[in-house]
């Protein structure tokens, strides 16, 4: 199979969607940010002119757009640019988009996407750095996708722009270059079917978006050491394929959660409450949690290095939890 | 004055305005009587607004309308009992009971979703305009709000928007503000807005701007349509200002028949005007304007006009008897309809 970058496989799967779809629209549109992957988009621009809009630094103003447009008969594909930025949109997208469905007693669907850049990029310091998927899990309403190979993201994306929901894409810039085997042609992932991307007995390693490419690290360390790592990716949040995650804890009996979000209330503090109520049973060692620490993000990179989840902190949870 | 119909359609239209204010009329006399539907708003007072406005909308024009929402609906033609189901919570209201008051919905006549957010459907409004000019579809985008809305940010990022991409898009502001006192008199809020005019906040993004007397039924069936015709051929938006005095009843914070249920033989019997709220009766309720303007006009005689509003009080008896009669919705029915 060919081997692409998962930057090269998201243009590809808006190449196609915009081809094969005419409904589909594309507001704002950056997608790759500031990073050189842009070129990619620029790319699309050219091909697809009349497709794609630049609204107005609007957050609310322009995915509240979207939303009405889904509503009328669009399927917009909506860029937000930084996780954080997300925060301006909230009335509309949390509090209208993922209301609308159950509201109006199943009359109106809102079949639009929202992409953002999630996490610590890198310098972003406080404002620009944030994992929102936590705070969109606990707005029930939202699709949650989160990719983290360059298969997953261009079928995924499919799945997203054919669902009749709302759904949040939450993406990482430090994805963008990660190559991996992707197929030729059309093909669509499902949403609800995690992937066991790493096959293992000793423990249990559930992990999401970049977290899942920190934790394969971690799992090829560890390998070495003679623990084998089972690594879990949900790959959407909304729908939780909760079955896969509670068979690989039933096989090895040991789970470390990792997620960029803030400790408190984060993804991983969900996914560990559902091993907990469910899979009790099969635990031999309390569960781990790596993830964000719960303060805002600093600018400087010793301090940012010190709060992030990251491969070295994976290995240290993973041991504590084999010993 | 009278919008410029047929004597028959004006008729039509009369009937629905009854329609409006007796519905309205029965729920505050059905919250009296011990049943909660929650925080609720009426639209006494408005019907000259909504009733010429909605009229005017084709199959593919989509609204958008607010917390205040019962009164556009029944313009468009909702069904009072399945609409008067939905606020009591019952099984068989419009939005199967999960939206109430705040957010009646009816997609067949063209509302797309009802938001209990202030100023909540601006942008959305927009995006359905956006959605018509890009399937090509010649319709417009309605969208209703009050004058409250326009204190909110998204007002002015929708109206940027609308001006930049031409969208065919009518922001229809009602402003009920007239005559209210507000929060600090310990009423319900009004406008706290530096504008002088708020047609000042529309017309820096090159939005033509107009306001007109909402309790002019004529005037507003010409703004309106006016704006619609912009839209459809130059697919530009248009924000329009209607003009309302604040209903007695709306003034306390929990909605009060103050006026008592609208007596239209004060349309022709000014003697029969009780002293307090006189003004109302006299100038500024909109219905028994357009009542007197059709008695004036030749177009009705007192006896047709009572005759309507008989009409129009026997269908909401029926439609509160539906809505109570209806059942509740079945408990776990809480689970469905969070994902299409």
């Amino acid at each position: 199979m060919r081997e692409i970058t998962y930057a090269e496989a998201f243009a590809e799967a808006l190449r196609e969607i915009l081809r094969a779809d005419k409904r589909v629209c594309v507001i704002g549109g950056y997608f790759f940010g500031l990073s050189p992957r842009r070129a990619l988009i620029s790319q699309l621009r050219k091909q697809f002119p009349a497709r794609f809009f630049d609204p107005p630094i609007a957050e609310a103003g322009y995915c509240g757009l979207a939303v009405g447009a889904a509503m009328a008969g669009l399927r917009p594909i909506v860029d937000i640019g930084t996780g954080s930025f997300f925060f301006q949109a909230f009335p509309q997208v949390l509090n209208e988009a993922a209301n609308t469905y159950y509201m109006t007693g199943g009359q109106t669907k809102v079949p639009a996407v929202f992409h953002m850049l999630h996490g610590i990029r890198g310098g972003g310091a406080a404002q620009h750095s944030h994992s929102p998927q936590a705070m969109l899990w606990n707005t029930p309403g939202l699709e949650i996708m989160l990719p983290a190979s360059p298969r997953d993201v261009k079928g995924l994306l499919k799945t997203a722009v054919l669902s009749d929901n709302p759904t949040v894409f939450v993406d990482h810039a430090k994805l963008f270059e990660v190559r991996g085997e992707v197929p030729d042609g059309d093909y669509a992932i499902p949403f609800g079917q995690a992937e066991v991307k790493r096959s293992g007995k000793d423990v249990t390693v559930v992990a999401t978006s970049l977290m899942v490419v920190r934790a394969l690290e971690a799992a090829e360390e560890l390998a070495k050491k003679g623990i084998e790592v089972e690594v879990v990716d949900p790959r959407t949040l909304v729908p939780l394929d909760k079955k896969t995650i509670l068979a690989s804890v039933a096989k090895t009996g040991r789970l470390v959660v990792v997620d960029e979000c803030h400790r408190s209330c984060g993804v991983a503090s969900e996914l560990v409450a559902i091993v907990a109520e469910e899979g009790f049973d099969a635990l031999k060692a309390p569960v781990k949690r790596v993830t964000t620490l719960d303060v805002p993000v600093p600018f400087s990179r010793p301090m940012e290095a010190y709060i992030e989840p990251s491969r070295e902190k994976i290995i240290t949870a993973v041991l504590e939890v084999v010993k | 004055m009278l919008p410029k119909l047929p004597r028959e359609k004006l008729l039509d239209l009369y009937k629905t305005m009854l329609v409006m204010r007796r519905f309205e009329e029965a729920l505050i006399k059905l919250t009296k009587s011990g049943i909660s539907v929650g925080h609720f708003h009426v639209y006494i007072g408005q019907e000259c607004t909504g009733g010429p406005a909605l009229s005017l909308l084709g199959p593919h024009d989509a609204v958008f309308t607010t917390h205040r929402n019962h009164g556009h609906l029944l313009a468009r033609g909702a069904d009072p009992g399945r609409l008067m189901a939905e606020i009591l919570g019952k099984a068989t209201g419009y939005n199967k009971g999960k939206g109430g008051t705040l957010h009646t919905t009816v997609r067949e006549l063209g509302f797309l979703t009802t938001s209990g957010i202030v100023g909540g459907v601006i942008p959305l409004a927009t995006g359905a305009a956006f959605a018509a000019k890009q399937r090509k579809t010649d319709g417009a985008s309605m969208c209703l709000f009050g004058d409250g809305a326009l204190e909110e940010g998204v007002f002015h990022e929708s109206l940027n928007l609308a001006a930049l991409w031409s969208l065919p898009v009518i922001y229809l502001c009602e402003n009920n503000s007239l005559g209210a006192l507000g929060q600090k008199a310990g009423e319900y809020s009004s406008s706290t807005i530096a504008a002088r005019s708020l047609l000042d906040l529309a017309t820096p993004y090159g939005i033509p701007a107009v306001s007109v007397d909402g309790t002019d039924a004529g005037a507003v069936h010409q703004a309106v349509q006016k704006a619609l015709a912009r839209a459809r051929k130059g697919q530009s938006p248009t924000f329009i200002e209607a003009k309302t005095f604040r209903w007695p009843g709306s003034r306390p914070i929990w909605p009060e028949l103050l006026t008592g249920e609208t007596d239209l033989k004060l349309a022709w019997d000014l003697k029969a005007i009780p002293k307090k709220y006189s003004d109302w009766y006299k100038k500024k309720d909109g219905l028994l304007r357009f009542t007197r303007e059709l008695l004036k006009s030749g177009r009705a005689t007192p006896e047709q006009i009572l005759e309507a509003d008989r009409a129009a009080r026997t269908q909401i008896e029926r439609a509160v008897r539906f809505a109570q009669e209806s059942p509740e919705p079945k408990p776990e029915a809480a689970l469905e309809d969070v994902f299409a």
